[in-house]
């Protein structure tokens, strides 16, 4: 006798030749709307390549790119509205550029300078480096949101290697249990760090994961944009109506290093890698646009021009930020600085101008 | 000889509670393992079953008497053979006594409940209040926090236990009723998750009072209040305040081993980023509360389980706030300066009033927070005693008192008349057994040895 039973669904529109497998959703039944879906994913790949060669070159402290999974942070993003929360992990730089973050606002918080953080919606929350503990902020807001009767809601993503924590699971058991209007996705690039996916859970996917925290759960192929914005569509939709929290699947690949001080020819073959680039979400956009007769190749060269003299101008604006200042240090420590710190601070200051 | 059935403690922290009703009458037989009576504590009602065997021959105490305090005999047993004629000369001359619950009912044997303090005086530029309330530290937090929630709505009470059972030490009581179930939240037992729910919701503009239901389970959820809470405001460039208050009982109770029975001033303290307060008495304990709450920072509140059920005069004024960052004097001495929170205050008070019997003078600084530590208000101190003890129960290494003994070496050496001595919990963890327990932690005679030795007496 059952006493449960789940069932994981697995959804995409576009296969990796960019043919469509089912009915578009309504969002993408005008090919040209997928337009900028599509430039923000080059803009993404092209900037990231920028930014590990900046690292390579000494000019920026560690960057995750993320290489081959620009459909997943480009096509959440897109589905946000602008009041809703993003709670990013640090391979989201792509969700926080769609979100209104600046490139040199991207390259400064890489480079090591807070003031990178302050930019884009101010209620989006920074960078999550630490891994998965975000989640229970999320919820949090979540709880927030909820509390107030608004009717917004959350964004909340993490790696496949975060679902093995244990904050992510007790932050998924308190969404489910009050039903608050959270959206998790999973991006599942299948590597948390060097530890493959099927070394990480015994679970058949991660979104069963959820299933046991009272939430639905649901696979999408991370590399199909339109299928990503879909599902977090519905999920915001849901979410935002009172039904509760859903959780969210990612199934795409990590076609580049963990971080820039990672070096993954070490644990993986070049082989293995170079299947999954026949799955890569750029491509097959480019094919189904392309097919549909709203893209050439002539589009393809001006938009490139045009991201690469952006991206340059980014570089060049960062490169000559000026450093924060020493006292800067104690800024924001607290709302107002306490006495022992603010004579530090001041002491500081005093040095400052003398040498000055 | 008739036995003696005592008031049973049914919890190590239980002074008193309420025998709510016999079970057995007067002439009853009694077998070992019936259940007697049943006794209500501030926490439970539980059920009292009979060690010896006989018959019930005497009530004392009737069911239903209120504040019945641990150890009062409330009836007396014959056995065998023993007439009602026994009974006569019981209570009178030494009587065979019995332990009245099959559950070792720990006493409390750590340390005795501090006695009710006298009225606090208000430390120097703080606001002196005329009229007062006699409280207990436990509703003094209660009020706190009614007071604050009744004056903003953004703030909410979550934890584990605190709002249909009204907190597992009684702390949150009447608050369910009060603002309901959305404002004051029973978690799952998920530390980590309701930590780093509260910080979210805070990074979304609501100010969450987290309680755990002690400090040692926030263990569990310690990444949360440091690499989150304390961290965020800075590492977003100022744009996401913190305004949350993770509060709860903190540093040994009695009798519940080395895994609950531990100090985490100088763990949190040591974080820049958060403020600390650890308040004493009744009145710091509802003035720092509502000043934690209402400060923008993330602020951890270390109480003491065993001040709970203390009772001292509190200031009968809403807009009583004791400031974040000032130390009070206690007691005014010229010989030595001994500091001290939390529950060592009133070790260091009985101390100071041991030595004041020699002739020496201690001054008593009850510290309130720990950080920003009040270093004016030690220093100012120590200038004119030239002399300090510092006094905590937690371990040395790295603790509040290496701190102080090192800050007062860069301001006020050339005063000192002697080296800076520290008493503090032993360097072990907590032991269960009674003795050791005793021994571990700092006891009246430590602190007089250590001032004397200072003051070369």
């Amino acid at each position: 006798m059952a006493v449960a039973t789940f069932e994981i669904g697995f959804t995409r529109f576009l296969d990796r030749s960019g043919e469509v497998v089912q009915p578009l959703p309504a969002f993408a039944s005008e090919a040209k709307a997928l337009i900028p879906l599509y430039r923000s994913m080059t803009r993404l790949r092209m900037f990231d390549a920028k930014a590990v060669a900046l690292q390579r070159t000494g000019r920026l402290g560690t960057y995750a790119a993320a290489l081959g999974e620009e459909a997943v942070t480009i096509g959440l993003a897109s589905a946000m509205a602008a009041d809703d929360v993003l709670v990013p992990a640090f391979r989201d730089q792509g969700a926080q550029l769609w979100r209104g973050v600046g490139l040199v606002d991207i390259l400064a918080y890489w480079g090591g300078d807070e003031r990178g953080s302050v930019a884009g919606p101010s209620e989006d929350f920074p960078v999550c480096v630490p891994i998965g503990t975000h989640f229970p902020h999320a919820v949090g807001v979540a709880l927030a949101i909820k509390l107030r009767r608004q009717s917004r809601a959350v964004v909340c993503i993490g790696g496949d290697g975060a679902t093995s924590k244990g904050d992510v699971y007790e932050a998924m058991n308190m969404a489910g249990l009050w039903q608050l209007p959270v959206v998790f996705v999973v991006s599942n690039n299948q590597w948390a760090i060097s530890v493959p996916r099927q070394r990480q859970t015994a679970a058949a996917t991660l979104a069963q994961k959820a299933i046991a925290a009272g939430i639905p759960g649901e696979q999408v192929d991370g590399n199909d944009v339109i299928a990503v914005r879909h599902a977090v569509d519905e999920a915001l939709a849901a979410a935002r109506a009172g039904r509760g929290p859903r959780l969210i699947e990612a199934v795409t690949y990590r076609l580049g290093d963990h971080t820039t001080s990672d070096d993954a020819t070490r644990y993986r073959d070049d082989a293995t890698v170079s299947t999954h680039w026949a799955e890569e979400p750029l491509v097959r956009l480019r094919r189904y646009l392309t097919a549909q007769g709203v893209w050439t190749k002539e589009d393809e060269e001006a938009m490139q021009v045009a991201l690469a003299a952006e991206i340059e101008k980014a570089v060049a604006d960062y490169l000559a930020l000026p450093p924060p200042a020493p006292q800067d240090m104690f800024d924001h420590l607290f709302a107002v600085l306490p006495a022992d710190l603010k004579a530090q601070r001041d002491t500081l200051a005093e040095e400052e101008a003398l040498h000055a | 000889m008739p036995i003696q059935i005592l008031m049973p403690a049914l919890s190590p922290t239980m002074t008193e509670g309420k025998l709510a009703r016999w079970l057995k009458g007067e002439g009853d037989q009694i077998k070992s393992g019936d259940i007697i009576a049943e006794i209500e504590t501030d926490k439970a009602t539980m059920e009292m079953e009979a060690v010896d065997e006989g018959t019930l021959g005497k009530i004392l105490v009737a069911g239903g008497t209120d504040g019945v305090a641990v150890n009062t005999p409330i009836a007396l047993l014959l056995s065998d053979g023993e007439g009602r004629d026994a009974l006569a000369g019981a209570m009178e001359g030494p009587v065979s006594k019995s332990a009245p619950v099959s559950a070792k009912a720990p006493q409390t044997s750590a340390q005795p409940a501090p006695a009710p303090a006298a009225a606090p005086a208000a430390a120097p530029g703080e606001k002196v209040y005329a009229k007062t309330i006699r409280q207990t530290v436990r509703e003094a937090l209660r009020d706190a926090m009614a007071e604050e929630m009744r004056r903003d709505s953004d703030i909410f009470l979550m934890g584990e236990e605190v709002a249909q059972y009204q907190g597992a030490y009684k702390v949150s009581q009447g608050l369910l009723d009060e603002f309901g179930a959305k404002r004051v939240i029973d978690t799952p037992i998920t530390e980590m998750g309701f930590a780093g729910l509260g910080t979210g919701a805070a990074y979304g503009g609501l100010k969450p009072i987290v309680e755990f239901m002690t400090f040692n389970f926030a263990m569990q959820a310690i990444d949360q209040i440091i690499n989150s809470a304390a961290k965020t405001l800075y590492m977003g460039g100022g744009q996401l305040a913190v305004p949350i208050v993770f509060r709860g009982p903190n540093g040994a109770a009695s009798r519940v081993g080395a895994q609950h029975s531990q100090c985490y001033a100088s763990w949190y303290a040591h974080c820049p980023g958060l403020k600390v307060v650890a308040p004493y008495s009744a009145a710091d304990a509802k003035g720092l509360l509502k000043a934690a709450i209402r400060d923008p920072n993330p602020v951890v509140v270390l109480e003491n389980e065993l001040l709970y059920g203390q009772s001292f005069d509190v200031p009968d004024d809403p807009n009583f706030v004791v400031p974040i960052g000032k130390a009070k004097i206690e007691r005014a001495g010229t010989a030595v300066t001994i500091t001290a929170f939390s529950r060592m205050v009133h070790v260091a008070l009985e101390a100071a009033a041991v030595l004041a019997k020699e002739g020496i003078e201690a001054e008593v600084i009850n510290l309130r927070t720990i950080r920003p530590l009040d270093t004016d208000t030690i220093v100012d101190s120590v200038k004119k005693t030239n002399r300090i003890v510092t006094l905590e129960e937690g371990w040395p290494f790295a603790g509040i008192g290496a701190e102080i003994a090192a800050m007062v070496q860069e301001r006020a050496f050339d005063w000192l008349d002697a080296p800076v001595t520290r008493v503090t919990g032993k360097d072990v963890p907590m032991p269960y057994a009674a003795n050791l327990e005793r021994l571990a932690l700092p006891q009246i005679d430590e602190v007089v040895a250590a001032v004397k030795a200072v003051c070369y007496a």
